[in-house]
């Protein structure tokens, strides 16, 4: 008796796990982790709450967003397929990382532009600065070579005021 | 000599084009800012006009999808809602009722899910029996457009496309019958 209630366990969960494999398939065919879930879910914004990652928030809206993450993990689509989809349906504004496009396009592009202009006005100061001191060497040898000779007057009235105010007067 | 050196100095170009991009990015910054603080409008004002992609099922004279321009000449009872917010539970069927009652009187309700998933919107308008046209708020641009801050919100456009009226929260039966008696009655 007992080695027929053994045959028939064995074959019982044979014909189970049988039956419980094209329902498996059908629903996408993986098992999808919480820890998966939430690696997308915190790439998102609660759309409802300010500033609140997808996944710490406890509203009903996000719970919902969370189901649908599952859902697509399962069905098989990527990481990047399901935050398109998001960002498709409900707006750019609910993705931590904005995608490069539209307005959000300048969020990528402006420390680009302050960098590349920021290091044109650096290099700009810094030629000044080194023709400054050029010029101040230069000038320096001149003094010390200048043989002083009467500079003949003359009789432009504003090279002749030029003259004044280089001299201070 | 001196007017060579002032030209040159006029046209130094890596400061006009500094200064380019940076009056460019400042003039794109204030758009968005200006975009995104729309204001809610008003009574008396245009209701923005919009295009729907209705849910299968609840479409408006059979049409797939149809802008707030298409329905002028009736009077637009526009109301945001979601299936996880629960003080829309509290008017479903209300609305519902309302629809059935003055729909052969020129009133159209639309609904518009905001931040929800389909297949749950889905099964809110089942629970509900909800049949007049209802269809999701993709990117949530209706509802940047009305500046919503929460839902349920109702806003009665009439005839000529003008905000008549705004509700915010769950409307009751009292205030929902009384504001479309007085647009019909006005014409």
């Amino acid at each position: 008796m007992n080695r027929y209630l053994v045959w028939l366990l064995r074959y019982a969960w044979l014909l189970l796990l049988l039956l419980a494999t094209p329902a498996m398939a059908q629903e996408g065919g993986r098992l999808v982790t919480d820890d998966e879930v939430n690696a997308i879910a915190k790439e998102l914004y609660c759309p409802v709450c300010e500033s609140t990652p997808l996944d710490v928030c406890e509203t009903q809206a996000c719970a919902d967003w969370r189901e649908l993450i599952h859902a697509k993990l399962a069905a098989g689509e990527t990481r990047q397929e399901i935050l398109a989809y998001f960002g498709e349906n409900y707006g750019d504004r609910v993705l931590a990382t904005p995608p490069a496009r539209g307005l959000s396009l300048l969020l990528w592009v402006w420390p680009f532009v302050a960098f590349i202009g920021g290091a044109l006005i650096f290099g700009r100061y810094m030629v000044n600065m080194r023709r400054a001191a050029a010029a101040s060497e230069n000038e320096k040898a001149m003094r010390e070579t200048a043989v002083s000779y009467p500079i003949p007057p003359t009789k432009d009235p504003y090279i002749a005021r030029i003259e004044q105010e280089l001299k201070g007067e | 000599m001196m007017a060579e050196i002032s030209a040159k100095k006029k046209l130094h170009i890596p400061s006009i084009a500094i200064w380019v991009v940076v009056l460019a990015v400042l003039g794109l910054a204030a758009f968005g800012l200006v975009r995104v603080n729309t204001a809610r409008p008003e009574p008396g004002q245009r209701a923005p006009d919009f295009t729907m992609q209705f849910y299968e099922g609840y479409t408006w004279n059979g049409q797939s999808s149809a802008s707030l321009a298409d329905m002028r000449g009736n009077i637009v009872v526009l109301n945001f809602w979601a299936s996880w917010c629960a003080p829309c539970r509290v008017e479903a069927d209300l609305l519902e009722q309302s629809w059935r009652k003055y729909a052969d009187q020129g009133v159209v309700f639309v609904g518009i899910a905001y931040s929800d998933v389909e297949p749950k919107a889905l099964a809110y308008l089942r629970e509900f029996n909800i049949t007049y046209p209802n269809a999701p708020d993709l990117r949530t641009r209706i509802a940047e457009m009305y500046d919503i801050t929460g839902v349920p919100e109702t806003f009665f456009i009439d005839r000529n496309g003008v905000i008549y009226e705004f509700h915010f929260g769950p409307i009751d039966a009292a205030r929902l019958t009384t504001v479309i008696e007085r647009m019909l009655a006005e014409g």
